[in-house]
């Protein structure tokens, strides 16, 4: 089995899925001859063709509008937003179009948007974004955000498959930092909508997803060196549809759990599980439910600054000492 | 708004049209001579009847407005029936051919294939309309026929038609789409992107200007810094015209000729169609802000009327057969609205269903258990 890089798993995910469904295709900035901004695509315009590779100008509005009238005749079109930050360009186009297609019009629209999300990459304001919280608002979306090689390519595939849009956040930090050995499987797909338990554990559970799963497997890693405990971690993998059945599961086995997000304090996802707990297990609680995400600024540069507003491997450390000892 | 400038086709027919055909032409084809852009007479009488369909089921549906059967905004296209009509006559519709309407379009589905009962269940909400109640008015659509509803957010048809005319590239067809957008429309970034698009990629669209002086109550000078909105296809590398809305023939001439370069691989085409936009936004807008003198005006260059007259001063049509079309006309919406009326509201059951294929079904809050459709 060879071993594969995030990003490497993403590629290979694509590829197969071009080389699979003549249907398939992608458009975007710089996605061609270029291969990418960060040469996601590299290689498939000489591949597939420039027909099935297509570079756009830089309109994001059109890049997605364009993909759900591709959808509605059938095709099945990738777009890759350069960084996940200028999705919000495409925001009218997303939530307004696309996400009510099927509901208002009976419009199929399946289309993946894609694109590099997340910080601890000393990327500024505007190439460090989490979006994912502006649009778990919106019905008719999917989100997904692998945080392992194995989902971004099994969720790459299982999205493209999807007959619903999905969003596809893909962490940047992630890309080159973890590899993986992955079976050579055409169909290995990770289903939408499930969560996995990264780390099994009986004390307290972390729901978290994306590039924090790592930092939360870190932080339980010396919560049982240093305080001996048992930290269960759920990575969600898919944040649109939620999977309830997985975080009311180990709220019952812990009943002690946080949640851990990347993205901004107010109106984050963490506010959104802790409010399902809340209504669904409140009984199975011995603690109230407690957040670790960034705190609410824009994502500054400078490494000093970027450390002091994203979570920290410390930071969920501590906050789990608090709940342990509620 | 000005006239200034307003071209119209070299080919419009003067009061003594050329003769045309040589030895070969039949008897019939002699007989059209001088008709526009090889159009028949069952054509002519066709374009009359889809103008005549269009002002008289908007006419129903103002009665039902008032009655308060028309649930949502009722939006009028009264004297801009050439324009939709014309342009939309001129897409083959037996090659596949599709669009994008706006709100005063109504005349361009009814074109494509739209039934006037389906308007009328769409104006009234009824679980037998197109969308089952979800959507209002003439937001909706048939991919088969050939259009794809639009929604509000004005602008945003253009890169999905761009999406739809990239599709029929990407897989040889000889396809052609065509979107409308309006002298307030083209203010959106979505309409800039998608037309950038469009041209860039040299996609087979026809982009639709209709430029009806209003965008709700703000007037072209204030909508934009350019008197014609044709020029704005120079920014676009793309060619344009600008002509008369309200003369169907006209408008379906050019239509036609962007139509055949499109399907040739030439590219976008950008059509300023000038009309005027003879009522509020919507019902509920009296439009006092529009000059009395300026309505008058344009009820005098009535498309309809001028079409029908026309018909008749060429001999290509006469009364007793535009008559017969509006006699067509009313027993078809009177059966239409007898159909529509009764029909019910769609069951509350259904809203949760068909937000995403996966799952087939939203849950509803646990304190509104709603029963199973």
């Amino acid at each position: 089995m060879p071993e594969l890089t995030y990003l490497e798993a993403l590629r290979e995910g694509l590829r197969e899925e071009m080389q699979r469904d003549e249907r398939v295709f992608i458009l975007g900035e710089d996605v061609g001859r270029y291969g990418g901004a960060f040469k996601v695509t590299d290689g498939f315009a000489a591949e597939f063709g420039d027909a099935r590779v297509i570079d756009t100008p830089i309109s994001e509005a059109a890049i997605v509008g364009a993909a759900a009238g591709a959808a509605h005749l059938g095709m099945r079109p990738v777009a890759e937003m350069q960084f996940i930050d200028f999705i919000s360009c495409a925001y009218d186009m997303l939530t307004n179009y696309v996400a009510t297609a099927r509901y208002r019009a009976n419009l199929a629209c399946p289309i993946v948007v894609r694109g590099p999300c997340g910080g601890y990459v000393r990327g500024g304001p505007f190439h460090s974004q989490n979006p994912e919280a502006a649009f778990l608002h919106t019905p008719g979306l999917k989100i997904v955000c692998p945080a392992t090689a194995r989902d971004a390519k099994g969720l790459i595939k299982a999205a493209i498959r999807d007959d619903d849009p999905v969003l596809y956040f893909e962490h940047k930090y992630l890309y080159r930092r973890i590899k993986e050995q992955l079976p050579e499987d055409g169909d290995l797909l990770t289903p939408i909508g499930r969560a996995r338990v990264a780390r099994e554990g009986t004390d307290l559970s972390i729901v978290t997803y994306s590039a924090m799963v790592w930092k939360a497997l870190e932080a339980a890693q010396a919560l049982e060196k240093e305080d001996g405990l048992d930290v269960e971690v759920l990575d969600l993998r898919t944040l649109l549809p939620m999977d309830d059945d997985a975080i009311l599961a180990t709220v019952r086995k812990t009943n002690r759990v946080m949640i851990v997000h990347e993205d901004t304090r107010t109106g984050g996802v963490a506010g959104e599980i802790a409010a399902r707990i809340n209504e669904s297990a409140f009984e199975w609680l011995d603690a109230p439910v407690l957040r670790v995400t960034a705190a609410d600024t824009p994502l500054p540069y400078a490494p000093t600054l970027e450390d002091a507003v994203l979570p920290q491997v410390a930071d969920i450390v501590t906050v789990a000492r608090r709940l342990a000892a509620y | 708004m000005s006239d200034k400038g307003l071209q119209r086709p070299a080919t419009e027919p003067s009061v003594a049209p050329p003769a045309r055909g040589g030895p070969k032409t039949s008897a019939r084809r002699r007989a059209d001579a001088g008709i526009p852009a090889a159009l028949s007479r069952a054509q002519l009488l066709e374009l009359y009847y889809f103008m005549r369909l269009t002002r008289s089921l908007e006419e129903r549906l103002t009665n039902l407005y008032r009655q308060g059967k028309v649930i949502g905004g009722l939006f009028r296209s009264l004297g801009q029936e050439a324009d939709s009509v014309g342009s939309a006559y001129a897409l083959d519709r037996t090659a596949g051919d599709m669009l994008s309407p706006l709100i005063r379009n109504l005349g361009s589905l009814l074109v494509m294939g739209a039934r006037p009962v389906d308007v009328l269940r769409q104006y009234m909400a009824k679980a037998t309309g197109p969308t089952r109640g979800r959507e209002l008015n003439v937001h909706f659509g048939d991919l088969e026929a050939g259009f794809i509803g639009q929604i509000s957010h004005l602008g945003d048809m253009v890169p999905v038609m761009a999406g739809v005319t990239l599709t029929f590239r990407m897989r040889g067809e000889r396809r052609v789409g065509l979107v409308y957008v309006g002298d307030g429309a083209m203010s959106t970034g979505a309409f800039h992107e998608g037309m950038n698009l469009a041209a860039v990629r040299r996609l087979p669209l026809v982009v639709i200007a209709e430029n009806n002086g209003y965008a709700y109550s703000t007037t072209l000078e204030r909508q934009t810094a350019v008197a014609e909105l044709a020029v704005k296809s120079k920014a676009y590398g793309v060619p344009a015209e600008r002509l008369d809305g309200n003369d169907v023939l006209a408008v379906y001439e050019a239509t036609r000729r962007a139509v055949d370069r499109a399907r040739e691989g030439e590219g976008v085409t950008l059509l300023e169609l000038v009309t005027f936009r003879r009522k509020g936004h919507a019902e509920h807008d009296d439009q006092h802000y529009v000059p009395r003198e300026e309505l008058a005006r344009w009820e005098k260059r009535d498309p309809i009327a001028r079409f029908a007259q026309r018909l008749t001063e060429n001999g290509w049509s006469d009364g007793d057969a535009l008559a017969s079309a509006d006699a067509r006309v009313a027993a078809e919406l009177d059966a239409a609205v007898a159909e529509a009326e009764g029909e019910p509201l769609p069951e509350a059951a259904t809203a949760l269903a068909g937000v995403y294929a996966d799952p087939p079904r939203q849950p509803a809050p646990w304190y509104r258990e709603v029963p199973r459709a």
